[in-house]
């Protein structure tokens, strides 16, 4: 459950203005959705989310937590795929994911079982024991996934989780992300693509320039902006079709 | 912060380039380099020492006494160059004498007769050979003088008031400490150059392949994820170090000692010593390194920073070389100076004074803690993690 109230982060001392007054909640057992163009501040928003960037003003709570107050505590109870999968080219897959393991305190049995379920559940018997040097953004994307999800958190984020991988990876991870809300996590992903909302998440906020432009289930969506499909109400509701095309 | 520092040294002893270059090429240049240059320095000297001499000689006819003086101490007279000067010049001869007609007059006269060496002063090389040839004339000079006050009953030493005689206490081993004069930077560069490439990989490495942000995701505090970086770093340094030092203790081994009347002390145990003494020089040099690298971008440009840093434990050692002291106490509270002057009187053979290893100890690790310290805050800045924006 996370719960952000009208966040704003500036960049350059003020100058530029990066998210401003962004609110939305994303609840247990739901895939909500961060849907904007490239630059709109999902990737900001998010970056505050999970404690790297301190917002200029505005609140974050993750399961009743504050991070301005307990940072570590809701570190561990996130699991996060940024942008930059940054694997250790010369660490195998298994020694990537045991690291993270063991900088959140896991013992090597637990570590040791929760890798088996991954390699298990995401397809990864083939590549596990290989250097990530050389994987392809799928397998790339798996591990960091893996990585990510280590420490069995209770909330997800995953920003631009797609990007760069074929079909039959995403379709792979869209049903991996289903399974996590299936087992009542809290799933929030950011993403520019119009049909990854619409497959996958139950509720959607659109940011546009740094600013929640609207927030709701697509059907909600639909109805407030009065068009047939869902990306037309999301030209209508940004007010452009800026950054959509790409 | 166990985990960060394990895994940064699984990470970089899978790199052979890593391994190669700090754990083999690092602490093998400097004693190889050192071992060359002595040995063929003491070469070049003594080569020069014991080489016969050759002299061109213009207006040999001017003063044949004087010739037939050099040539029986054993100088060969050559055939002088038609323009002496150009000949000089142009590095064809290092000295020439010349013996102008007004030679014969002069000494007919009783007045001192002109004798001229052509050399160029500036040419390092040519320093024992124009110290040689005055020896010769002076040796000359010496005998010509005494006949003549014997000629006139005058007994030759009223013209020594004075006999100086200089008593040397060099010991072997103070001798050799001279040779070893640059040692103390060889060593400290090992440390050096053993943490920069650890220095650069866990800081700029990490930031340019984007693995510094989900990194910092984990539940660790930020100053924990920099004291694991700077272990594994700073037990980079230390290895290389070690084996630096025990590189030289064996070429040492392999220097013609014997032949320049002097004893190197650099056994095992003064290598322990100076190990011991330059410990805090490696966690200094890796915070330091670690520092710089962590505001670059780039593996390269942090590798840009790093070749000027380098020049950074030489400034102790060359002012030492250029301005040769006695050790004393304010020296030993200095960082990096301290090792260059305990080094130095390590391989001395002097008596350690045990009280000034502790200043050097205490101040160079304050001061690595303190640029530690410093590290460990690094990663609290945001525009030190993202690789953009």
């Amino acid at each position: 459950m996370i719960e952000a109230k009208a966040l704003r982060k500036t960049f350059n001392k003020g100058k530029v203005v990066a998210v401003d007054e962004v609110s939305f909640s994303a609840r247990d057992g739901q895939i909500t959705g961060l849907l904007g163009p490239n630059g709109a501040g999902k990737t900001t928003t998010l970056r505050m989310l999970y404690t790297l960037l301190k917002p200029d003003s505005g609140g974050i709570q993750v399961d009743g937590i504050d991070p301005a107050n307990e940072p570590l505590k809701i570190k561990r109870a996130l699991g996060v795929v940024p942008d930059s999968r940054g694997l250790y080219d010369r660490l195998t897959a298994r020694e990537n994911i045991r690291y993270y393991g063991r900088l959140h305190g896991l013992g090597r049995a637990t570590i040791d079982k929760r890798i088996d379920e991954f390699v298990r559940v995401l397809d990864m018997s083939e590549f596990i024991d290989r250097k990530t040097d050389g994987f392809s953004q799928g397998q790339r994307v798996k591990v960091a996934i893996a990585r990510a999800l280590i420490h069995d958190p209770r909330t997800v984020l995953l920003d631009e989780p797609s990007n760069g991988l074929d079909v039959m990876t995403t379709r792979a991870l869209r049903e991996f992300l289903r399974q996590l809300k299936a087992q009542g996590r809290c799933v929030v992903l950011s993403t520019h693509i119009m049909q990854e909302v619409a497959a996958l998440c139950d509720r959607i906020v659109i940011i546009a320039h740094g600013r929640v432009a609207a927030e709701g289930t697509a059907d909600e969506l639909l109805a407030r902006s009065g068009e047939k499909t869902l990306e037309d109400a999301f030209v209508k509701l940004i007010g452009s079709d800026e950054g959509l095309l790409a | 912060m166990m985990a960060v520092y394990i895994k940064e040294l699984l990470d970089n002893f899978r790199d052979r380039r890593v391994i190669i270059n700090t754990l083999i090429l690092g602490p093998l240049m400097g004693p190889v380099i050192f071992a060359v240059m002595i040995s063929f320095m003491t070469r070049q000297a003594t080569e020069r020492m014991e080489a016969p001499l050759e002299l061109p000689v213009v207006g040999a006819e001017h003063a044949p006494n004087l010739v037939s003086f050099l040539e029986r101490q054993g100088v060969i007279i050559t055939e002088a160059p038609d323009d002496p000067e150009a000949a000089v010049r142009q590095e064809v001869e290092e000295v020439v004498l010349r013996l102008s007609p007004d030679f014969a007059e002069a000494w007919e006269a009783g007045h001192p007769a002109p004798v001229e060496l052509i050399a160029d002063l500036s040419l390092r090389y040519s320093g024992t050979t124009i110290a040689r040839v005055r020896g010769y004339l002076n040796a000359w000079s010496g005998q010509v003088s005494q006949l003549r006050l014997q000629l006139r009953g005058v007994h030759p030493d009223l013209t020594r008031p004075i006999n100086v005689q200089v008593t040397d206490l060099s010991t072997p081993e103070s001798r050799g400490g001279m040779v070893l004069a640059f040692l103390p930077y060889f060593i400290l560069i090992t440390v050096f150059m053993g943490s920069m490439h650890m220095a650069i990989d866990t800081t700029a490495g990490e930031r340019e392949r984007k693995s510094l942000e989900p990194l910092l995701i984990n539940p660790l505090p930020r100053w924990q994820i920099m004291a694991g970086k700077l272990a594994a770093t700073t037990s980079f340094a230390l290895m290389t170090l070690g084996l630096g030092l025990v590189a030289f203790v064996f070429a040492m081994g392999f220097l013609p000692v014997a032949d320049m009347d002097m004893a190197l002390n650099l056994d095992l145990r003064v290598a322990a010593w100076a190990f011991l003494l330059c410990a805090p020089a490696a966690l200094m040099a890796a915070a330091l390194l670690t520092i710089l690298a962590a505001f670059a971008k780039s593996f390269r440009e942090a590798q840009s920073y790093m070749g000027l840093v380098i020049l950074v434990p030489m400034i102790p050692s060359f002012w030492i070389l250029i301005d040769p002291t006695r050790t004393e106490t304010w020296m030993t509270m200095v960082p990096l100076l301290s090792q260059n002057v305990l080094i130095l009187d390590l391989v001395r053979g002097e008596p350690m004074n045990l009280a000034w290893v502790g200043l050097s100890l205490a101040t160079t690790g304050l001061a690595a803690v303190f640029l530690a310290a410093i590290a460990g805050t690094l990663y609290n800045r945001p525009n030190l993690i993202f690789t953009s924006g």
